[in-house]
């Protein structure tokens, strides 16, 4: 199974292997205990605690409006910016990296 | 005979046709509950005629408030995010009553400064101030906690983000209270509309000058004055007094009130579940969780209004283009398919930050870290510093739709 490799802010990196399950990338990561995401509301894209930066953006589903209305207001938005909660596990389809920001509000 | 014993004992009976939902005075003797899980359970898209605010939508359910927060290009924040529409005479604009692309453009300017990244520098500087406020508390002896302890920390902060001249801090939270002391929301005239326009010219004079007096003076600082005159988006906010105010008292109110009532808030909350409180002490680790349950129990802005733009239909209703839609965050916060045993206080419960408080989508809280940072730090040295702090009597609850909050909470406290 493919493995993502999550980095914090800090430099610190934990490798999981990606289970089966219809998982968003942000459930997926709560589970695992990697820290750095609060996911307040609980996966509806509606408040952009769940911010992470994707090294393999193609890999993914394509940004839908409310998830770009969200992105648009993080201070520390990048090209490579997600919500993990609309990042789908089962398009994890090889070892990828997913780094965490210094902060989510 | 069974008489009621409030005003609103018959909230249970009459047809719900028959009921001003907005009605002030509910949240003023606190017997909202009742009404709201009836709603959520009979009429969850509620359509009003009746009272002095109506007609309007009442949305009482969880997921039907992300859902029309989602959309906001049909569920517009223009022209109020309150029940009330502003008057003509008082007539000032602010972000969080503007849509895309304007407010974005607006908020980003003002984000960086409550950014995480931001309020680490603030967090001593909070400590040490909340530290002397608590020290200098007289002991054995009752007190307003609301004025000693709730607005006084608030307003501190209020004075250290806009780096305004201390010794004049007072003036914000009167600002703050005058804003939303609207009678329409209220049912009482508090202030008249020449004295709030009074407020308004106070407020600009005010911080004109304070704007003339930081403009090119080099200094570099992330108080909200001057990164309001660093951002392309912003710098000429002052040549638009409308915006200029707008804007200066949408920061002093969300900033002030809501943090206010649950820094007041939590201690009822407390003197109603002491093991509550037990856990905490137990163990500290415990405090993030239970800042979120307090923000969730006391939800200090029981709603948020948006206004249709176009005829829609929502789930199964039809709305018109103009109608007001009312969002009961305090109804969502008690919604039982979303939150379990949501009339309990439960400081450690499964995903304390799963709550309506701070609304969703594009116009979310934009100060919520630095809200549950100063909630945090606030008891963090109150458990380190007091043996016990004790209610005294019923606390004094504002009339009032908007804001959920008191004016007196008498309290006697012990040092450790």
């Amino acid at each position: 199974m493919p493995r993502i490799i999550f980095v914090q802010a800090d430099g610190s990196q934990s490798e999981v292997e990606v289970s089966r399950g219809h998982q968003s990338v942000m459930e997926f990561a709560l589970e695992s205990g990697i820290g750095g995401i609060d996911a307040d509301c609980g996966g509806s894209a509606v408040c952009g605690t769940c911010h992470c930066f994707v090294n393999d953006p193609h890999m993914f589903g394509a940004i839908e409006p409310n998830e770009e209305a969200m992105l648009g207001l993080r201070p520390d938005r990048e090209n490579n910016s997600r919500l993990s909660c609309q990042l789908s596990l089962s398009d994890v389809s090889a070892d990828t990296t997913i780094t965490l920001p210094e902060f989510q509000m | 005979m069974n008489a009621p014993t409030h005003p609103f004992a018959s909230d249970l009976t009459l047809p719900l046709t028959e009921i001003d939902v907005a009605d002030p005075k509910r949240f003023e003797l606190d017997c909202w509950q009742p009404l709201f899980s009836r709603l959520r359970k009979e009429s969850p898209v509620h359509y009003q005629t009746v009272g002095d605010l109506g007609p309007f939508w009442s949305i009482s359910r969880f997921d039907d408030i992300v859902e029309i927060e989602k959309n906001a290009e049909v569920f517009s924040s223009e022209p109020s995010i309150a029940i009330i529409d502003p008057l003509p005479e008082l007539d000032i604009k602010n972000f969080i009553a503007m849509d895309e692309p304007s407010h974005s453009l607006q908020r980003k300017a003002f984000q960086p400064v409550v950014a995480p990244k931001n309020l680490t520098e603030f967090e001593s500087l909070i400590r040490s101030r909340t530290r002397a406020a608590l020290e200098s508390l007289p002991e054995n002896t009752p007190f307003n906690w609301v004025e000693l302890v709730s607005r006084n920390l608030t307003t501190q902060m209020l004075a250290t983000l806009f780096d305004f001249p201390w010794e004049e801090r007072q003036k914000l939270s009167m600002w703050s209270d005058a804003a939303v002391s609207d009678e329409r929301i209220t049912g009482k005239a508090d202030l008249t509309l020449e004295e709030r326009q009074l407020m308004a010219v106070d407020i600009f004079e005010s911080f004109s000058k304070l704007w003339q007096e930081r403009l090119d003076d080099g200094v570099e600082s992330f108080d909200l004055i001057r990164l309001m005159q660093k951002d392309p988006n912003t710098k000429d906010l002052i040549n638009d007094p409308v915006m200029f105010i707008g804007n200066l008292l949408l920061l002093i109110v969300g900033g002030n009130d809501t943090t206010r009532n649950s820094m007041t808030g939590g201690v009822i909350f407390f003197n109603e579940n002491p093991s509550e409180l037990e856990k905490v002490r137990n163990d500290t680790s415990l405090i993030p969780s239970m800042v979120s349950e307090v923000i969730r129990f006391q939800t200090p802005l029981p709603h948020m209004r948006r206004t249709v733009t176009r005829d829609f239909e929502f789930k199964g209703h039809r709305m018109k283009e103009g109608d007001k839609v009312v969002l009961w965050y305090c109804s969502a916060n008690r919604d039982d398919d979303v939150i379990k045993n949501p009339d309990s206080f439960v400081i450690d419960r499964e995903s304390p930050r799963n709550h309506a408080s701070f609304g969703f989508g594009i116009h979310r809280c934009m100060g919520n870290r630095l809200a549950e940072m100063q909630l945090r730090v606030l008891w963090e040295e109150c458990l380190d510093l007091f043996e016990s702090i004790e209610v005294q009597a019923e606390p004094t609850r504002l009339s009032n739709n908007f804001v959920r909050g008191y004016s007196e909470l008498e309290v006697v406290v012990k040092r450790n």
